[in-house]
C-alpha cells in the first residue's frame, strides 16, 4: 500500500505532466516555479501526521458503524421485549408449581399425621419421625423461591441495562441496516418436538389430549 | 421456669409454605395456638390486637421486612418483651450483627430442620 506521501508525489507528477501536455512551453524552472508555490499553499495545513490522524479517525467511525450494525444484528429491543419477559413468565410458573405441588405434599404429610395419632405409640412415633422429615424436606420451596427472585431480577437489570444501550445510541441505531442474520437451524425431525413443559395457560389438559386423540383415532 | 405451650405463637412469613412448616413443626413440639401473618404490617396488627409469647419472622418479605418489624416490636413498650426469633435465609455476617442490634432473640438460618428449632426455642424459654 503507498504511503500518503508518495501519493501526494505520484500525484503531483500528474497534474504536472497534464499542465506540461496543456502549455508545452513551459519551462523546467517555470515547473518548479509552480511545485513550489503549491507546496508553499499546502504547508502547515495537513502535515502527515495529521493526514495519519484523519486516516485513524476514519478507521475508527467505520469500526463504530460496524459495531453499531452488530447490535442491530443482536436484536436488542426482541431481547428486552420478548427474550427477558418470556424468561421471568417461565420462572414465575417454576415458582407456582412448586409451591403447589409443595402445598400437596404437606397436604399428604399432614394426612400421615392424623392418621399416625390413631396407631400405637411405637407406629405413631414412626410416623411422627418420617413426617416431620416431610416437613424439614420442604423447606426447599422457600429458598428455591428466593433464588428465583434474585434471577428474574437479575433479568430485569439486564433489561434495564439494554434499555439505556438504545436509548444511548437513539434513533440512529434504528437506521442502520443490520447485518445479515445468520439463520438459526430449525430443530427438524424428533427434536422439532422437544420443547419442554408448557406454561399452564398453553398447555393441553388431559381431557384435551384425550380428546385431541379420540379425535386422530 | 416451665414454658407455658399454651401461649399464643405469631409467625410471620411471606410463604405460606414455610407458614405451614413452621406451624406444624410448632404443633410438633406442643406449641398448639399458632397464628400467621403472611407480612410486617398484618403481624404488627395482630399483635397490637392480641397477646403472644413467641414471635417467629421470616426477614425477607415486602413491604415490611422481617428487620423492620423486629424494630417496631422493640420500639413498642406493649410489645417489646416479646422473644423474636428471626428465621431466615439470610445467613451473611452482616445481617446477624444488624439483627443482634435490633434486639433479635436467636436466629434460625433456612433450610433448618426440627431440632435447630427445638434447639433455639430451648436457648428462648429454656427446656420443655
Amino acid at each position: 500500500m503507498p504511503s500518503v506521501k508518495t501519493s501526494l508525489v505520484d500525484d503531483l507528477t500528474r497534474q504536472i505532466d497534464a499542465a506540461r501536455q496543456a502549455q508545452p512551453g513551459l519551462s523546467r524552472e517555470e515547473v518548479a516555479e509552480i511545485v513550489e508555490e503549491v507546496v508553499k499553499s499546502l504547508g502547515g495545513a495537513f502535515s502527515l501526521a495529521e493526514i495519519n490522524l484523519y486516516r485513524e479517525i476514519d478507521t475508527l467511525a467505520k469500526v463504530i458503524q460496524a459495531a453499531k450494525r452488530e447490535i442491530v444484528a443482536v436484536r436488542p429491543d426482541e431481547i428486552s421485549d420478548r427474550h427477558i419477559p418470556e424468561a421471568a413468565i417461565e420462572l414465575d410458573a417454576v415458582v407456582e408449581a412448586t409451591a403447589k405441588a409443595t402445598g400437596e405434599i404437606l397436604d399428604y404429610a399432614e394426612a400421615l399425621e392424623k392418621l399416625g395419632a390413631t396407631l400405637p405409640a411405637k407406629a405413631r412415633t414412626q410416623i411422627t419421625e418420617t413426617v416431620t422429615g416431610i416437613f424439614e424436606a420442604c423447606n426447599f420451596q422457600d429458598i428455591t423461591g428466593q433464588r428465583i427472585t434474585k434471577v428474574v431480577k437479575t433479568l430485569n437489570y439486564i433489561e434495564t441495562k439494554i434499555g439505556s444501550l438504545l436509548k444511548a445510541f437513539g434513533e440512529e441505531l434504528g437506521d442502520l441496516p443490520p447485518l445479515p442474520e445468520e439463520e438459526e437451524e430449525a430443530p427438524v425431525g424428533d427434536a422439532a418436538l422437544l420443547n419442554g413443559p408448557q406454561l399452564p395457560q398453553n398447555a393441553n389438559s388431559q381431557s384435551e389430549i384425550d380428546a385431541i386423540l379420540a379425535g386422530l383415532f | 421456669m416451665a414454658v407455658d405451650k399454651s401461649m399464643n405463637v405469631l409467625i410471620v412469613d411471606d410463604y405460606k409454605t414455610m407458614l405451614r412448616i413452621i406451624r406444624n413443626l410448632l404443633n410438633q413440639l406442643g406449641f398448639d395456638n399458632v397464628e400467621e401473618a403472611t407480612d410486617g404490617a398484618m403481624a404488627l396488627a395482630k399483635l397490637r390486637q392480641g397477646t403472644y409469647g413467641l414471635i417467629i419472622s421470616d426477614w425477607n418479605m415486602e413491604p415490611m421486612t422481617g428487620l423492620q418489624l423486629l424494630k417496631e416490636v422493640r420500639a413498642d413498650v406493649k410489645l417489646k418483651h416479646i422473644p423474636f426469633v428471626m428465621v431466615t435465609a439470610e445467613s451473611k455476617t452482616d445481617n446477624v450483627v444488624a439483627a443482634k442490634a435490633a434486639g433479635v432473640t436467636n436466629y434460625i438460618v433456612k433450610p433448618f430442620n426440627a431440632d435447630t428449632l427445638k434447639q433455639k426455642l430451648t436457648a428462648v424459654f429454656g427446656e420443655f
